[in-house]
């Protein structure tokens, strides 16, 4: 898979470069900065782009933006996010033309490999994968809600999971549960915040989210 | 014609002069209608404050007779440099009962409508002197003209003391008339000057109510001051604690799991993997706690994006259906974007946990003519908030205080409650951010 990375910290760009040669895909370029970003972008098409929110010139959301702008261009360009810490706003800035393929992960989270690269593959695939510190926070502030409040401590688990983008298979293996027990809780989640099913792991990220945010 | 604003302003001389001053003198006179009409709304406004209409009236007409108090002050300084010191603004207060009272207090107030009343009569006349004089001297030369004519038709016209009756006393009255016109515009830029002498007489704060008002500022300095030392204090000490007791600590633990998986990575490798998972988790604990410091601090979206989506963002987590409207062209100063941040945060709290709210709005407005950024939480709870009782709202108010600004509470028991906060500040214009 072709990917341009966008990170203006030397080490972390480094890091990232030799993580993602080493599990066989091609940096087509790296910058760092925001206008540099727009760029690599339309002259490249890659197939993923990583991207960190904080870079030059502005050192605030210049990565959000540039990678907005971008899927103002190619609409439903994969972006993955990284940044030192989640804002819900942001999440929902992104999850805004609800054309999917798009993350946003904790830095912390790229310290596992594999992980980061099971998150890589869902998102470039068209998945949704936001990091479970955005629906912690979303969660624990609607604790007055009664569907949240009806969920048990297992649930919010497969709950934070689901949010990740993975699919069942996934989350049976992330939690140490088989797949049935993991579409039972699914079930029950979906019925108590009155959800409808979804057919896709996608549209439920969605769904999950935009409920939890309302 | 450029005017002149400096001390050691001189008159021009000459006709030109002095129709320019004869123009002035009808802009006093009408301004001297304008004062006598102010000052009686002023006094009915008063008179019917027992009935209750007068909070809603009494800043109206105070503020229309002020209005008027500094175009003339504005004008003496323009016209005549005659330079009238404005009185010091009175500390600001939100709600229209509390400014009525403060209105009422102000000795500004009283000396402003004394002189609504006293000018147009003393300063009326000083401004319509040289314009009598003027009317009057085209009625001399009129008279020179047609004196005698009208003499025969009304059996004989005045001119002054002068009685019009023939050609003599007409062309009399003529010459008269054209001396009077000429003194008209020789009086004219005087008693413009002396119209503002008398202003700034009757006008200007006396020594004893500025010393009165710097005494109060300075009080309300100090204490702000201390106020702020104080809050600094505690949130650094906040700062220290929650660095001890939660990252630091973490880490320690941390170490010590690391040193334990070192001995026994000979003996027990299995359990070594164990503890390796443990401080792995032990470290994103720590950094997640750092994260929630630093947002307590100074959350990173507010200095990213600013007040209006800081806000957003706390609205999004708060467990109220909370709507956000910001029209505010600009941002203030980061010292009063994070003041307002944190005292909104505080507000929107307070009506998720207390009141029993469902829903809350936020709105926030700048007014450019006096500089303030309002902005109000409103909530659809059950009201009953008090300033002095809950030190949260105690808070908000000292927070906004070092600014300058006010806090006000409507919460009558049954709701909803308007939590009012406002802030004098500048606005800069937006951050454009090239991408």
């Amino acid at each position: 898979m072709r990917v341009v990375l966008a990170e203006d910290h030397f080490l972390l760009r480094d890091g990232l470069i030799r993580l993602l040669e080493a599990f066989g895909h091609e940096v087509a370029e790296a910058v760092d900065s925001g206008p540099g970003l727009l760029a690599a972008l339309t002259a490249h098409r890659p197939d993923l782009a990583v991207v960190d929110v904080r870079l030059p010139p502005g050192f605030a959301d210049d990565g959000l933006r540039a990678a907005l702008a971008a899927r103002r261009a190619v609409p439903g360009l994969p972006v993955l996010l990284l940044s030192q810490y989640v804002e819900p706003l942001y999440a929902r800035e992104l999850l805004a033309d609800g054309a999917g393929a798009v993350g946003y992960v904790l830095k912390d989270r790229v310290s596992n490999g594999t992980e980061f690269m099971t998150t890589l593959e869902c998102v470039a695939g068209g998945g949704t994968v936001m990091d479970p510190e955005v629906v912690s926070k979303l969660l624990g502030s609607k604790d007055r809600d009664r569907g949240v409040a009806a969920l048990t401590p297992r649930e919010r688990e497969v709950l934070s999971c689901l949010v990740q983008g993975r699919s069942n298979a996934g989350i049976a293996e992330a939690l140490f549960v088989t797949e049935k027990a993991v579409a039972k809780h699914i079930g029950n989640i979906f019925t108590k915040l009155e959800l409808h099913a979804c057919d896709t792991d996608n549209r439920r990220v969605l769904a999950v989210l935009a409920y939890l945010e309302r | 014609m450029k005017e002149k604003r400096s001390r050691g302003f001189s008159p021009g001389r000459g006709p030109v002069a002095g129709l320019q001053a004869l123009r002035r003198s009808l802009v006093l006179s009408g301004l001297s209608v304008a004062e006598s009409l102010a000052g009686l709304l002023f006094g009915l406004a008063v008179t019917t404050l027992g009935i209750g209409l007068g909070p809603a009236l009494l800043p109206r007409a105070a503020c229309n007779v002020r209005r008027l108090a500094d175009r003339q002050r504005e004008l003496a300084g323009r016209w005549s440099g005659v330079d009238i010191p404005a009185p010091c603004d009175p500390p600001p207060a939100a709600g229209a009962a509390d400014r009525a009272r403060l209105l009422l207090k102000d000795a500004r107030t009283w000396r402003e409508w004394r002189w609504a009343t006293v000018d147009p009569v003393v300063g009326g006349a000083l401004a319509f002197a040289p314009i009598a004089l003027v009317l009057s001297g085209l009625w001399g030369v009129f008279l020179g003209f047609e004196g005698e004519r009208l003499a025969g038709e009304w059996g004989g016209v005045w001119f002054g003391f002068v009685p019009v009756d023939g050609p003599v006393t007409a062309v009399l009255a003529g010459v008269l008339g054209v001396c009077e016109l000429g003194l008209a515009l020789w009086v004219a830029p005087r008693t413009v000057r002396a119209h503002a002498r008398w202003t700034r007489r009757i006008l200007a704060p006396s020594e004893a109510e500025r010393m009165a008002r710097m005494t109060h500022r300075i009080e309300h300095l100090s204490s702000t001051r201390s106020h702020a030392v104080d809050a600094r204090m505690a949130e650094i000490q906040r700062i220290e604690r929650d660095l001890h007791d939660g990252a630091q600590a973490r880490l320690v633990a941390m170490g010590m799991t690391l040193d334990a998986a070192e001995h026994l990575l000979e003996k027990n490798p299995e359990a070594v993997r164990g503890l390796l998972a443990e401080a792995r988790k032990s470290s994103a604990k720590a950094l997640e706690e750092l994260r929630d410091l630093v947002r307590g601090i100074h959350p990173p979206v507010l200095a990213d994006r600013g007040l209006p989506d800081a806000v957003r963002a706390l609205a999004m987590v708060s467990p109220l259906t909370t709507e956000v409207v910001f029209e505010v062209p600009g941002r203030p100063e980061p010292p009063v974007e994070s003041a307002l941040y944190f005292a909104v945060s505080e507000a929107l709290t307070n009506a998720a946990k207390h009141s029993g709210a469902g829903r809350a709005w936020i709105d926030a407005r700048y007014e450019d003519a006096d500089g303030m950024l309002r902005v109000t939480v409103t909530d659809d709870g059950r009201g009953g908030a008090d300033v002095t009782r809950g030190t949260g709202l105690r808070g908000i108010e000292r927070r906004l205080a070092t600014f300058d600004g006010v806090l006000a509470v409507s919460s009558p028991a049954g709701g909803p409650t308007i939590v009012t906060m406002e802030v004098p500040c500048a606005l800069s214009s937006p951050r454009t951010i090239s991408c």
